[in-house]
This record gives structure tokens, C-alpha cells and sequence, in this order.
């Protein structure tokens, strides 16, 4: 059932495009060599073109456009041959040529499609309208001093890609799958980091409300929300809004809006009579960029598998339910993991213990895939340990625990605790008989038809054997004594 | 007299150790001392550099490795940025801007050996067609009307390079063309101006007036020095984007270039109503010399010639206006404290920029704006292709084109002041080829009846500025202009 919000006139339906702003990975700056590291000095990346020099020119980083091309060819979209710059003119102190170099009628990669991952197993395609590039423009400092504003221009000049969807969302959580999914489609490709917390991924989320069938309402444009969290919030804080706006007799004006997450909601920020003239026009500096088919076919053919293919293979040659192998494709640090765990050993038994016990541990330890206290290598060698029977589950569980906790190797743990499974027979059967005598009572229970106590036999023997017991030994013995 | 001499005469006399790059130099800081007060054709005058690089080249050439214009002393217009030397675009806006870089032009000119004796005058930001829009006050034209002591304007923008030239402060100049402003000043003051093909020298250091129609070029007193100069300058920069990756021609070679069998246009459109007699006079004179040398004159038409000034500055102000965005007062140049920053803005700029360059930002601005951008921006766009295709026509058709440099000779400070349609209209014959990026090139081709000199304008197809280098020799041959002017280094008052 789709998502709608009940308002006193009935249920209203949101319509969402997002604008993301993802800053693309590259060691210079799409017009200038300076570098683009994260936390460095204040003013100390900036070229003289950066800081918009008397009569510096840019010239187009071919990494740049490479990355911006390969995001392209990952979002299945067209690739424009031929795409052009822009300048979009506004003054602003963080802005130092005053304009922005940006792809205004002529972007580098056109339509294509995400293909999102939503809850219960649905999956929903959303259209992706564009993707372009253009420079990013510095920070305006504020609260360094009570009577000046400071500018750094390490920003200013580092290379985004503006991916633009189509109007195709219709819940937060769709918003959410969609920019957690593209997100996981550029760490894949390599060509944006992702880090939200960074700000070297930002959306501007584009929402309106109608009644089911109408046409699109006025839309408002809240810029610049900061986490994925905050979108979904956003999403549903602006659309309340202008649902209790209409229905109070009201009518959304198109306005750009800014989202408060301390109080959960948008408020205005400048409206469309305010809004910019930008005066866009091509950038005399820069010719249009012209790509060469085989150069463009040849990124492509070095592109890595992306989470779609990659979960895909994981269903057919794992047989990993779809679900599992969403999850363990969303990273591609983790499916790499999976994958080396899985090799060899029982795939299935490999994704619950990844999914389960090992991503339960990342939390606890606040620690990630990249520096898990366990290795893949190391997490193998515990299902070794149990596909071969020297430990049961139960006792394969105690011992990750340890090696979460000191780092030693599987092995050297069951060794040093003496947690070897026990397959001596007679060791097993003598714990047995010791149990059955001591519940006489429950036996002749079992031996009237209560088989439910099966169970209890197994448990009590399990624990007299300090769960060490062979599973499938207590079981077939046990079967014996009581038949 | 060391100023006298060609730059190729220079260079001949430093190779024959006649006298040094030191003497040479010495002799053109005498001459920048005497006439300059007068003149005001450089805003920053560089002895000590100037001497430091005549002395370097004096060493280069004893130890055999001058470069190909070691010692030669010349001036920059002071739109190219100068490291470590005071750079202004003639605005008090960048009234104590030291470059921390050199433009690409200037740095190659230096490693060929140049001695830099300044920086030359200029309208600001290279906006103007008369030198009157300096900062720094405006540049005198060295001729003057017969009998007459009314000063006169060198032209613009490249004023200051213009009049060092034909004064004898320097052998050369570099100037800047983005309208005319090389080959007009050179028509005013009986000097030699090369526009080369937009794209054949880099823009990188070039303080920008209007990105896609700037272009750099030399100023000399002959055609020969032109290309000497232009061979150091030119040449592929991978620091700006439309630079072209083509190889540099032996330009001086192509001077010596017979024009016999060459066929030469004259388009029609040029001769505009109400032209004075002097040029219709010298354009035919001009036919007649390349006709004697063999050459074939063709009438020609390019029917879009008078849309060539309107679409020029719909296009040139509306690059300058985005162009001209940066000079803020935050990061360098002048500021001017305000309230807030649109105040800092406001003042800044308001005190920074010039009337001239105000109106043409003011200009840019409008064209641009939302409800006006498809009337006037994008329809400029379309008419200057149109433009364009009238020289790619006609050059299936003939080698060059023949043209005056100017509807008039030079004109007095303080005239046509009064309306700036007039003003621009002095850039009838010399926007077209800048509008279309080819080269084009004035040559001084006689005096008219008040003694003033007058130029001739040839057109060449893009990156064929060999053929303008013949027909222009061929031109300067016949036309034997050994006029000089009234102001110049080593002649009585």
C-alpha cells in the first residue's frame, strides 16, 4: 500500500525529487591542481585560480570528468558526448570569481535509473533526470569573530556532480532507500565518498503534496540537509506543513526552505520573488567538452560489479536469500568480506554469521568492516572449527566472543578454554544415562507420549557436558536409550 | 640614434657588438625619462628590472646562448600580469595589485631575452578606443596636426603600447586586441599592430576583458618586427583551454612571402558613407600597390559587416560583466570598508571601476538577464556566427582581405566624448575580424591632409597569419611610410 499522510480532508500523497551534491573523489580540484584533502588548514588548498585571480583561467581535470562519467555509466544513464560550462553569476564572499562554473543546458550524463530496495522485498525504480558537474564554492565562517565573517577556499573549485532524480519518490522511506542506495552505488564506483557528516554528499529535497490523481502541487526546495536521517524527516515535516496549509484555506508558495533538525522542521528562506537572476551563459574560458566514444567504453569496461550485479550473483551462487544479499552488497568492503568468509564453506551458514554475530559485534565495538576486530580469515577458520566438529554452534558462539575480545585465533581459544567438542560415545552415553536417572519422573512422561521433553533430555545433557557435546551424537544416542 | 632602430636592426647591431643590450637599454630609459611626463604612455616605468635583464642578455649573448630577442627593450601593456611587478588594468581598483605570476605571453617573451622597460598605458580594462578611460589619465598621441599643438589620442586600448612605439620608448609593445584595440592605435600613431588568431597566444595572465574575442599581439614599427615579437609570443599553453595545440610558423619568413599570384578581397560593406576621402584614397592606393606586386584584387561581399559593432557589445559586455565580478575588494585589490558585504561591494566597486567600464558592466548585466538573455545575448551569439560564415565564405574564395583600420585618423582628447555610440563606432572594420577570431593586422600606409597617419587593415584566414605578414610587407614595402611623429626620442621640440 502506498504511503499517505491523513490529513482532515483525507489522505495527501507526497511527491519528492532530490538534488544530491556529491563531492567527486579526485586528488585536484575540477579547473585548478590544488588539492582537495579533507581537514586541511583554512586557505590552505587555494590556487590563484581558485581564489579567482586577475587573469587566471581553469582547465578541466580529466579525472574529474572521467569519475563524473563513470557514475554515469553506474546509474545506467545516457552519457552526453558532447556536454558544456557554464557561468551561473552571483556575489557572494565564499564565491570568489564571482560565479560558479557549473552544466547548465548541456550536462555531461542524462537520464537513468535507480533501482531502490524497500521494505518487505519491494524494489521500486526511480529516474535519475541528470547528472552534471560543477565547482563547489568556499565556506563562509560566521563565529570566528564577533564583527567579521572569515572565508576558507579549500572548498572553493572542488569538483561535485549534481545528480538530479526525477519526481519519482513518494514516502521518506523510499527517499531514504534512494539516497542510501545511490550512495552505495558511488562508493562502489569510487567516485564519491559518501560522507554525509563530511559534506562531500548534500541534498537539496524538492517536496509538494496532492490528493491521489491530482497533478503536482507548488513544490518547495529545502536545501541543504546534511544526513540521510534528516532527509526522511524533512521529507515528512515539509509535506505536514503544506498539507496543514491547504487545508487551512492557505497555498504553498515556491520558496526555498531551510531544514531545522533541532526542532524537526523547515522555515523559509528566501522566496522565488527573491530568487537569484543568475544570468547563466556558456564559460568563454572553456570549450565544450567533447568525449571520445572509446575513451568513455573503455571506463566502462573497467567498471567493478555494482551492488545490483553483485547481489544478484550473490542469490544465484550462494543461494542467499534476496534480503541477506542486499545487506551484504550494501558495503562493498563487506560483500568482499562475505565473500572471502563464504569461499569454500557453507555460503549460507557464512551470511548468518556475517549478518548476525559479526555485524552485532562492529556495533558493540563501534568499530566497521574496514578495522573488525575479527578478519574474514579469522572468522573462516571458527566455521572450519565447526564444519569439522571439534566445536558445536553454541560453543562457536562463546568462542567469537573471545576472539572479539583478545584477538586470538579461534583455534588457540578452544585449545587454552578446552572447549573441544566431545565425540567419545561412551563420554556422551555415560552423561546421558547419569541424566535419565536423575529424572525418572520425566522419563516416564517421555514413555507416555509427552515426546516434548526430547528437548529437555538434549539440554540437560548439553549442560552436564558443559556444552561440549557433539549435537548430533546426544541426539542419535539419546534416540537409543529411549526407544 | 639607438632608438631609431627596428628591432631586427637591434638585434643585427647586438650580434654585431655595435653596442649592447645595456647601452640600447640605457638609451630608451633616457627617452622613457624625457618624454614620458609628456606622453603618459606607461603607468609603471622599471629601470632597475629593465637593466638587470639588458645586463643578463648582455652575458647570454657573450656566452653564445642569446635568446632570439636578447636585449631587444620593449613595454607591456598593462593588462598582462607581471610577477613581482605592479599590474593595474588601468583602474584604481588594482591600483597596488603586484602579481605573484606572470602571464604566459610576457614569461615567454623574457625567456626569448626581452628587456621589459614597463608597463604601458591602457583604457581600463582595456574598455575604450581612445586611452581616455585610464585610471592613470589619458595617454597623448606623439603626432599632432600639421601646425597645430592640439593634443590628440593614440587610440585604444592599447594606447600606451601604441604611442611608446611610434616615440621611440621602446622597439616594441605588447598589446591586447579584443575589438580593434591593437590595430587602431596602431592606425593612430603610424605604428604596426598584429591581432593574431584567437587562440594562437595564451590568455593566461592576461587580465580579461571579454574572454572569447581577447587575444594578444605585438606592436612594432615594422611588419618584419611584428613577426619577430609574435614568434616569441605565440605558441600552445595547456594553462588556457582555447589555446591552439598548431605549431608556430617562421613568421619573419613569411614577410619576405612574394604576394604575386595571391588573390586579396575587398568587401564591399567596408566602404562605409560619409568615410573621409584621405581613406577611401589610401584603400585604393593600397589595392593598387598589391595589384603592381602581382597580386589579384577580388570585390568581395560579408553581408553581415554592420551587424559586427552592435553584436560586439552585446557579446563583450556580457562576458565583462561576469568577467569583472571578481574585483570585490575581498581577496586582493582595492576595498572599501562598507556596513555589510553588499555595502563593502557597492563602494568598493563604485570607487574601483571607471564610468566607461560601469556602463559596459551595467550593459553585460542587462543583456544577460533573465527576460532579455534570448533577445539580445543568444541572437548576438547567432549573428556572430553569421559573421563568421561570411569570412569562411569568402575565404574559399581569396588568400586575404583588404580593408582601412579605421573610419578616421586620430581624433583630439576630448572629442567624441559626448556620445559612446560614437565611440564605438571608431571599431567598424576592426570588430568583424574579432567577432570571427581570425588574424588581422594594421599597417601605417600614408598621412592624410592634416599629416596624420593612417593605417591598412589586411585579414587573414585562422591561423594563417603568414599570408597577413606578406600581403602587410607587401603593403609596407610600396607604401615607403617614413613619416614620423612630432614627439619622438632625440627630436627637437
Amino acid at each position: 500500500m502506498s504511503y499517505m499522510i491523513e490529513g482532515k480532508t483525507g489522505p495527501w500523497e507526497i511527491v519528492v525529487g532530490l538534488e544530491v551534491h556529491a563531492q567527486v573523489t579526485s586528488h585536484s580540484k575540477l579547473f585548478s591542481g590544488a588539492a582537495t584533502d579533507f581537514g586541511a588548514g583554512p586557505n590552505s588548498q587555494v590556487s590563484f585560480i581558485d581564489a579567482g585571480f586577475p587573469g587566471m583561467l581553469p582547465v578541466i581535470n580529466e579525472e574529474c570528468v572521467a569519475q563524473a562519467v563513470r557514475t554515469g555509466l553506474g546509474l545506467n544513464a545516457q552519457i552526453n558526448l558532447v556536454s558544456r560550462f557554464d557561468r551561473k553569476n552571483y556575489f557572494y564572499a565564499d564565491l570568489p570569481t564571482g560565479y560558479q562554473i557549473s552544466q547548465y543546458l548541456h550536462p555531461i550524463v542524462g537520464k537513468g535509473v535507480i533501482e531502490v530496495e524497500l521494505e518487505g522485498g519491494i524494489t521500486k525504480n526511480i529516474g535519475v533526470t541528470r547528472l552534471h558537474l560543477e565547482q563547489d564554492a568556499g565556506k563562509s565562517l560566521h563565529d570566528q569573530s564577533p564583527s567579521k565573517s572569515f572565508i576558507d577556499l579549500n572548498r572553493a573549485g572542488v569538483a561535485l556532480m549534481e545528480i538530479v532524480s526525477e519526481p519519482d519518490i513518494r514516502s521518506p522511506e523510499e527517499a531514504g532507500a534512494y539516497l542510501r542506495k545511490l550512495r552505495s552505488i558511488l562508493r562502489y564506483l569510487g567516485t564519491c565518498d559518501g560522507n554525509m557528516d563530511e559534506g562531500s554528499m548534500r541534498a537539496d529535497v524538492n517536496v509538494s503534496v496532492r490528493k491521489q490523481g491530482e497533478e503536482f502541487r507548488t513544490r518547495c526546495e529545502v536545501k541543504n540537509v546534511n544526513s540521510i536521517r534528516f532527509v526522511m524527516h524533512a521529507v515528512e515535516a515539509e509535506a505536514k506543513r503544506q498539507i496543514e496549509l491547504y487545508e487551512s484555506g492557505g497555498t504553498v508558495q515556491q520558496e526555498t526552505r531551510l531544514y531545522d533538525p533541532a526542532r524537526g522542521e523547515t522555515r523559509s528562506m528566501r522566496s522565488k520573488e527573491d530568487a537569484h537572476d543568475y544570468r547563466y551563459f556558456p564559460d568563454p574560458d572553456l570549450l565544450p567538452l567533447v568525449l571520445d566514444e572509446a575513451w568513455v567504453a573503455g571506463l566502462k569496461a573497467k567498471l567493478p560489479e555494482l551492488p545490483d550485479d553483485k547481489c544478484t550473483r550473490f542469490v544465484r551462487d550462494y543461494k542467499l536469500p534476496p534480503y541477506d544479499a542486499a545487506v551484504l552488497v550494501m558495503e562493498q568492503a563487506t560483500a568482499a568480506f562475505y565473500e572471502q568468509v563464504a569461499s569454500g564453506r557453507d555460503a549460507k551458514l557464512a551470511a548468518n554469521w556475517v549478518i548476525g554475530e559479526l555485524f552485532a559485534a562492529l556495533n558493540r565495538t563501534g568499530t566497521n568492516i574496514e578495522t573488525s576486530p575479527v578478519s574474514a580469515a579469522a572468522l573462516g577458520e571458527l566455521l572450519d572449527l565447526m564444519a569439522d566438529a571439534t566445536i558445536n554452534g553454541k560453543i562457536a558462539k562463546e568462542v567469537f566472543e573471545a576472539m572479539v575480545e583478545t584477538g586470538q585465533s579461534a583455534a588457540a581459544i578452544v585449545e587454552s578454554k578446552g572447549l573441544r567438542q566431545v565425540t567419545d560415545t561412551g563420554a556422551i552415553a555415560a552423561a546421558i544415562d547419569q541424566i535419565l536417572a536423575a529424572n525418572q519422573d520425566k522419563l516416564a512422561e517421555y514413555k507416555s507420549g509427552k515426546e516434548k521433553l526430547f528437548g529437555f533430555f538434549v539440554g540437560q545433557t548439553m549442560k552436564a557436558m558443559a556444552g561440549k557435546g557433539n549435537p548430533a551424537l546426544i541426539n542419535k544416542i539419546l534416540i537409543e536409550k529411549l526407544a | 640614434m639607438l632608438t631609431d632602430l627596428t628591432i631586427a636592426g637591434a638585434l643585427a647591431g647586438l650580434a654585431a657588438r655595435d653596442f649592447s643590450a645595456t647601452e640600447l637599454t640605457t638609451a630608451h630609459l633616457d627617452a622613457i625619462a624625457a618624454l614620458n611626463p609628456q606622453l603618459n604612455a606607461f603607468i609603471t616605468v622599471t629601470p632597475e628590472l629593465a637593466l638587470a635583464q639588458a645586463a643578463a642578455a648582455d652575458e647570454a649573448r657573450a656566452k653564445g646562448h642569446a635568446g632570439p630577442l636578447a636585449g631587444i627593450p620593449i613595454a607591456i601593456k598593462d593588462l598582462f600580469c607581471t610577477k613581482d611587478v605592479r599590474t593595474t588594468a588601468a583602474s584604481h581598483i588594482l591600483d597596488h595589485f603586484i602579481p605573484p605570476y606572470d602571464s604566459t605571453v610576457t614569461a615567454q617573451l623574457r625567456a626569448a631575452g626581452a628587456v621589459t622597460l614597463g608597463k604601458a598605458n591602457l583604457d581600463e580594462f582595456a574598455m575604450g578606443s581612445s586611452n581616455m578611460s585610464s585610471a592613470y589619465g589619458p595617454v597623448e598621441n606623439p603626432w599632432h596636426r600639421q601646425g597645430q599643438a592640439t593634443r590628440l589620442v593614440p587610440g585604444g586600448s592599447s594606447g600606451g603600447s601604441a604611442a611608446v612605439v611610434a616615440a621611440r620608448l621602446a622597439l616594441g609593445a605588447t598589446g591586447t586586441d579584443t575589438g580593434g584595440s591593437i590595430r587602431q592605435p596602431a592606425s593612430f600613431t603610424g605604428t604596426v599592430g598584429m591581432k593574431p588568431t584567437y587562440g594562437r597566444c595564451s590568455r593566461y595572465g592576461i587580465i580579461a576583458f571579454a574572454s572569447s574575442l581577447d587575444q594578444a599581439g605585438p606592436m612594432a614599427r615594422t611588419v618584419e618586427d611584428c613577426a619577430l615579437m609574435l614568434a616569441a609570443m605565440a605558441g600552445f599553453d595547456p594553462r588556457d583551454s582555447t589555446s591552439a595545440e598548431r605549431p608556430v610558423p617562421d613568421f619573419a619568413a613569411a614577410c619576405r612571402h612574394s604576394v604575386k599570384g595571391m588573390r586579396i578581397g575587398i568587401p564591399t560593406e567596408y566602404a562605409a558613407p560619409g568615410m573621409p576621402a584621405a581613406i577611401t584614397d589610401i584603400w585604393q592606393r593600397g589595392q593598387n600597390w598589391l595589384r603592381e606586386q602581382g597580386a589579384e584584387i577580388v570585390e568581395v561581399s560579408l553581408p553581415h559587416t554592420k551587424y559586427g559593432v552592435p553584436t560586439y557589445y552585446i557579446v563583450a559586455t556580457a562576458e565583462c560583466s561576469s568577467n569583472l565580478a571578481r574585483y570585490d575588494g575581498v581577496r586582493f585589490g582595492e576595498r572599501v570598508e562598507g556596513e555589510d558585504l553588499i555595502d563593502l561591494y557597492e563602494r568598493t566597486r563604485a570607487a574601483g571601476f571607471g564610468a566607461e567600464v560601469k556602463r559596459r558592466i551595467l550593459l553585460g548585466t542587462y543583456v544577460l538577464s533573465a527576460g532579455y538573455y534570448d533577445a539580445y545575448y543568444l541572437r548576438a551569439q547567432q549573428v556572430r556566427q553569421l559573421i563568421l560564415r561570411d569570412f569562411t565564405e569568402v575565404f574559399s574564395k581569396v588568400d586575404a582581405l583588404l580593408t582601412p583600420t579605421a573610419p578616421s585618423a586620430a581624433f583630439a582628447i576630448g572629442e567624441m566624448m559626448d556620445d559612446p555610440v560614437t565611440m564605438y563606432l571608431n571599431d567598424i572594420f576592426t570588430v568583424p575580424a574579432s567577432l570571427a577570431g581570425v588574424p588581422a593586422m594594421s599597417v601605417p600606409a600614408g598621412l592624410d591632409h592634416q599629416g596624420l597617419p593612417l593605417g591598412l587593415q589586411v585579414i587573414g584566414k585562422h591561423f594563417d597569419e603568414s599570408s597577413v605578414f606578406a600581403v602587410a610587407a607587401a603593403l609596407e614595402r610600396a607604401a615607403g611610410f617614413t613619416a614620423t611623429p612630432s614627439l619622438m626620442a632625440g627630436a627637437k621640440p
